[in-house]
Parts: C-alpha cells; sequence; structure tokens
C-alpha cells in the first residue's frame, strides 16, 4: 500500500486543481459575459456560466479534497442544493423582468422589436 | 402513509450527515424529536404531496442528471466562446417550445434544466409552453429542447 499512496494523492491534486482553474475560469468568463453582454436578459447567459460551471466544478473539485466521508456528504448537498436553487433564481429574475414588460433585444442586430409574444 | 416514512429517513439522514453526531445519546434524542416535529409540521400543512416528496421522478431522474450535465458542458462552451470573442455574434430570439410533461414537479424540472443549460432561460411558463430566450441561433436549438421535454415526460411515466 506504500507504494500506492503517494501517486493516489497526486492524481487526487493534480484532478483537483485542474477542476479549480476550469471552475475559476469559468466564474471570470460568466463575469466577463456578464458586463459585455448588450441586454439584460443576454446577461443571464452570462450569470449561467458562472452558475453552472464555475460554481459546480470548484465543489466538485472540494469534494477530491476532502478528508472524510462528512465534509464529502455536505459537499455533495451543497452542490444538490445550488444546482436546483441557481436556477429558480434566474428564472425569477427573468420571468419579473418579462412580467414588467421588458422586452429582450432580438434578431443580430439586437434590435428591441417589443412585438410581446 | 408511505410519503411520511420516506420523509422521516430523508430528514434523519440529512440530520445526521450533516451533524456527525452517531454517539451522543442526548444529541440523538433532540435529532429524534426535531426530525418528529418537522414531519409533523409537514404533515399538518399538507405539504407531504406528489410535489413535496416527487417520489415518482425516481429512478429516472439520476440517468437524466448525468444527461443533462453532459449538455451543460456542452452549452457552457459554446457560451464562453461567445463571452470571449473579440466581437460577439448574438442573435438573441423568444421562441416558444411544448411542455409535455403532465405533473407540476415535471414541468419544473424540464423549466429548470431550461434555464441552467447556458444560452437558454426559461422566461415565462404558460399551461402547455415555455417561452425560452436564446443567446444565439445555434443555442435556441427548438428541435433539441422539445427532445429535453420529451425525456423530461418519459421520466414521469416510469412510475
Amino acid at each position: 500500500m506504500m507504494g500506492l499512496d503517494p501517486p493516489i494523492d497526486m492524481i487526487r491534486d493534480i484532478l483537483s486543481w485542474g477542476l479549480f482553474l476550469i471552475g475559476g475560469a469559468g466564474v471570470v468568463i460568466g463575469a466577463l459575459g456578464i458586463v459585455r453582454f448588450p441586454d439584460f436578459y443576454t446577461r443571464l447567459h452570462g450569470a449561467g456560466v458562472t452558475d453552472t460551471a464555475g460554481a459546480e466544478l470548484m465543489v466538485f473539485a472540494m469534494m477530491l479534497q476532502a478528508p472524510n466521508w462528512l465534509v464529502l456528504s455536505k459537499l455533495v448537498f451543497i452542490a444538490i442544493f445550488l444546482g436546483l436553487t441557481s436556477p429558480v433564481a434566474t428564472h425569477a429574475i427573468a420571468h419579473a423582468a418579462w412580467m414588467t414588460g421588458f422586452r429582450p433585444m432580438e434578431g443580430p442586430d439586437l434590435r428591441y422589436d417589443g412585438d410581446g409574444k | 402513509m408511505g410519503r411520511i416514512l420516506v420523509m422521516v429517513v430523508a430528514l434523519s439522514a440529512l440530520w445526521l450527515l450533516l451533524s456527525g453526531y452517531f454517539d451522543k445519546p442526548l444529541l440523538l434524542a433532540f435529532g429524534v424529536g426535531s426530525v418528529a416535529f418537522t414531519t409533523w409540521l409537514a404533515h399538518r400543512a399538507h405539504v407531504l404531496d406528489s410535489e413535496g416528496i416527487p417520489g415518482g421522478v425516481f429512478p429516472g431522474i439520476l440517468g437524466y442528471m448525468f444527461w443533462l450535465t453532459v449538455e451543460i458542458g456542452k452549452a457552457n462552451l459554446i457560451v464562453a466562446r461567445h463571452a470571449l470573442a473579440v466581437e460577439p455574434k448574438l442573435s438573441p430570439k423568444l421562441f416558444l417550445v411544448p411542455n409535455p410533461p403532465r405533473t407540476s414537479v415535471g414541468k419544473v424540472i424540464f423549466g429548470n434544466s431550461i434555464t441552467m443549460t447556458p444560452g437558454t432561460v426559461t422566461v415565462d411558463l404558460r399551461e402547455d409552453a415555455i417561452l425560452v430566450h436564446g443567446l444565439t441561433e445555434e443555442l435556441s436549438d427548438e428541435d433539441g429542447i422539445r427532445r429535453m421535454g420529451e425525456r423530461v415526460a418519459r421520466i414521469e411515466r416510469r412510475r
């Protein structure tokens, strides 16, 4: 077993570092999207990258580093509840904007049509 | 009665895993008390129905979650490319997709899946259709979203 342990630790570190870096990149890219996209509805899509790729991958990376299975189960709960609640929050914001009569830009020219489907 | 049992087991598992106390009788007794009290409150509030304890979606939901994770990964790459592009070529649009799931739990799973996939957001939930906002033509894949809805409807039927 002693000969096997160090490589497993190293593989775990490499995997979790990779996930941390990809997740961090996801958060940064999502933030860039929020700043760069033109209107409210398109900015929500940028936030979607932060919600899914960013947050979940970083929780997965933490799961690989969990010292025992109690911590692991708590991280699993965080991942599940994050996955269940973040789309609800996004939908609540989008639906509130829609119900107050705010219409999105449409088409490749990014024009406000306001045809109100 | 079955739903009460599921609720008790789920709450007990949650309490044990979050607290980590397995051998302290006093604290375990408090745990039993809080589980019983919560279950009684939920029963009294009449939330222990097919929406509160959606047992019907198991086990189909597990395979669906795996499939959805792959889809979310693919959509993430596309949206990330647009966020990083020097000149983002967006063509946002609104479109209606049919909402095949019969139960409210299925409709919520479908709507949340659309929102969770980057590039599409559920804007309005109607009786038999969902109004979706898509970031680009490529991401507003109506056929793909329709197939996702049929997949959710299949999960429901397995009960």
